[in-house]
């Protein structure tokens, strides 16, 4: 039972990191930090890093919490500790 | 039929239908009152929380920021909208499992301190009724422009509408009236939008419009732009930005703002399983992105129509003749919100940014002697139909829009404030044993009073209403998230380091803010002037709420390490957050 918890534990904190990771990444990293890296690559008339600030990002941040429920609600169901 | 009878007919309708759900949907307990029974679908309540979240600022204003910064200002989309991954991830579900009503009962019952439930209770009355203030000059703004009646009586009718469905109805009644406001929006939105990007792209989605050829040019959109405003002295509308660390700290702050919000975090209590919790941050961020989408689209097209009409043939050629201005700058110029005048006395309108010194030969050369239009950023959502000659239902619908998203959030406002004094303060601090009947006289009570403290404020604004935004975000972020943060992830911390570092949070984010914008923002009491020269390490004010956070975490875990460890039952309560099971018991407190 405790070892469960455990499994269930972990594989909850590895979901928060990586989608942490990934909404850092396309905000602070595409969008702001890491847009002179991304100058090369253009769309609509400019470059990636103003789409990811302007449209990309906010696509992206719906993308990480609908897997983020799904992925913990099916995670709950598998531990049976879902309501 | 006038334009004024199709305004009268588009908002009155609106109200009729608000009102007619406030009588449907009366709450009969404080359960109904606080969190609509508990029992509100994720779809449902993520189309409430929206509109709740998007205030007069997203609608009216925020396109206008974005016009007028370009790039720069892309920070305002991703902050107001990326605290929401905090929330889904890191907040709703474990406060929706804890299952109390409110912010301060979560801190106070976690960190086991009637202090800690009064610290949050203040920081909750601070930022919600600065908040509220420009609720109602919106509302009012609105009303004045659209009903031809004055700002003030405009700001009464808001706030008797607000009364009517917020005091009977409560959170019940506030959220199924916030259904219909969204769709009102929402849709008061879009249409415009529409329009524009297919006159000017083709394409009748704005969001892929934005990215599209631009018709008469041939070449993109965006490119287009950034020609023009180069020609006019202004940055390119897409250009980076120097200060990357101002840029980043501004963006994490309304993000941690936004996810420390009390008014958007109680509507996750009204769900009914910890499932639907994370289910709902989700639905909401989608309707958020649907305006959110459409915003910058709305300011890059708004921006190129405002240049095309007063330089019809280029910059270079001569401008438009004051005589031939369009319609809307005739009324748009009755509110002063536009203002013109002829510099160079050649009846000719011109407009170009008359502070860049680099650009001044070009300026001289070409006979103008200063920038002669002054367009506020406010007006640009409200006036977009008209800018684009779209028919007068559109209009009419643009004024009932701005109005529900002045009304929706002003309702989610008052909610929190008065469940924070009639529960957290009456109930939990001053007289523990109210009846149920009471309580709900005392909310309803305290709620009448907040509508009639905003309304005040609204007619007589204490001066700092662009400044509001700062002062909320900033005290969301500093306080109330890394309290909730650390109440939930933290087992060690305890009540004196939770207190310590809310009001180190707090204060230190209240003294940056004052230094330079002045002591309760009265003019000319600021200690340093507000330029990028003399901030911290090039940290604006409006920046600073994620410093501020910092500091809270710090202090916090410094003084609980240093104090004793908090009780058992509180270390097995923050454990039995972290799993769904038995949050249906826990509602039934």
């Amino acid at each position: 039972m405790i070892k469960q918890m455990l499994l269930r534990t972990g594989r909850r904190r590895r979901l928060i990191t990586w989608s942490l990771v990934v909404w850092a990444l396309v905000s602070y990293g595409f969008a702001m930090l890491l847009r002179p890296m991304l100058a090369g690559i253009s769309i609509g008339g400019t470059d990636l890093g103003f789409w990811f600030a302007q449209q990309g990002s906010i696509l992206v941040f719906m993308a990480i919490i609908f897997h983020y429920a799904w992925r913990l609600n099916k995670l709950d169901k598998e531990f049976g500790v879902e309501e | 039929m006038s334009q004024f009878a199709i305004n009268l007919i588009f908002v009155g309708a609106s109200f009729a239908l608000y009102i007619g759900i406030a009588i449907w949907a009366r709450a009969g307990s404080t359960k109904e009152f606080y969190v609509a029974g508990g029992g509100v679908n994720p779809i449902t309540n993520g189309m409430a929380t929206a509109a709740d979240w998007m205030s007069a600022a997203s609608f009216i204003s925020m396109a206008g920021l974005i016009a007028a910064g370009g790039y720069a200002n892309s920070t305002f989309l991703m902050g107001w909208t990326g605290g929401y991954v905090l929330l889904a991830m890191l907040l709703a579900p474990y406060l929706r499992k804890f299952g109390k009503f409110t912010v301060p009962d979560f801190i106070g019952d976690r960190f086991y301190s009637r202090g800690a439930r009064l610290t949050a209770v203040v920081c909750l009355i601070i930022m919600s009724v600065t908040y509220v203030i420009g609720q109602m000059t919106g509302a009012g703004v609105a009303f004045s422009r659209f009903l031809e009646v004055s700002s003030a009586a405009g700001i009464w009718i808001a706030a008797a509408i607000v009364f009517l469905y917020a005091v009977f109805g409560g959170m019940k009644g506030i959220t199924y009236t916030q259904v219909a406001q969204y769709v009102v929006l929402i849709i008061a939105y879009t249409i415009p939008a529409v329009f524009i990007s297919l006159q000017l792209t083709g394409n009748p989605i704005p969001m892929f419009g934005m990215f599209g050829t631009h018709v008469e040019s041939g070449q993109p959109l965006l490119a287009t732009l950034d020609e023009v405003v180069r020609d006019l002295g202004f940055r390119d509308y897409t250009a980076d930005v120097e200060n990357k660390l101002n840029m980043v700290l501004f963006t994490l702050s309304l993000m941690i703002g936004t996810a420390g919000l009390p008014h958007v975090i109680i509507r996750f209590f009204t769900v009914p399983k910890v499932a639907d919790a994370r289910w709902s941050a989700g639905w909401t961020l989608v309707f958020i992105a649907l305006l959110y989408l459409t915003a910058p689209a709305v300011a890059s097209m708004a921006r190129l129509n405002l240049i095309t009409t007063i330089f019809p043939d280029g910059p270079s050629a001569p401008a438009l003749a004051y005589e031939d201005r369009p319609d809307w700058v005739k009324t748009w110029e009755q509110t002063g919100l536009i203002r013109w005048e002829d510099k160079n006395n050649d009846g000719r309108i011109q407009m170009y940014n008359d502070a860049n010194a680099a650009f001044a030969p070009t300026a001289e050369a070409r006979g103008w002697a200063g920038n002669e239009l002054t367009v506020n950023n406010d007006i640009l959502v409200l006036a977009n139909p008209e800018i684009a000659n779209l028919p007068g239902w559109v209009i009419g619908l643009i004024a009932a829009g701005g109005i529900a998203a002045a009304l929706s959030t002003a309702a989610g406002l008052l909610l929190a404030i008065s469940s924070a004094i009639s529960h957290d303060l009456i109930k939990k601090i001053i007289n523990p044993g109210i009846s149920e009947k009471g309580e709900m006289l005392a909310a309803r009570i305290s709620m009448a009073g907040a509508i009639l403290l905003a309304t005040y404020l609204g007619l007589n604004p204490p001066g700092f209403a662009a400044q509001v935004v700062a002062l909320a975000f900033g005290i969301a972020a500093a306080s109330l998230f890394p309290a909730l943060m650390m109440g939930i992830f933290s087992k060690r911390v305890n009540d004196k380091g939770a207190i310590a570092g809310m009001l180190a949070g707090l204060i230190t984010t209240l003294l940056y803010i004052f230094t330079y914008l002045g002591w309760f923002f009265i003019p000319g009491t600021n200690m340093l002037a507000n330029t990028a020269d003399n901030w911290l390490f090039g940290i604006s004010p409006l920046s600073f709420g994620a410093v501020g956070a910092m500091i809270n975490f710090a202090v916090a875990y410094a003084v609980s390490l240093s104090t004793e460890e908090p009780p058992q039952e509180i270390q097995d309560l923050v454990e039995s957050v972290r799993t769904p099971k038995g949050a249906g018991a826990a509602l039934d407190h």
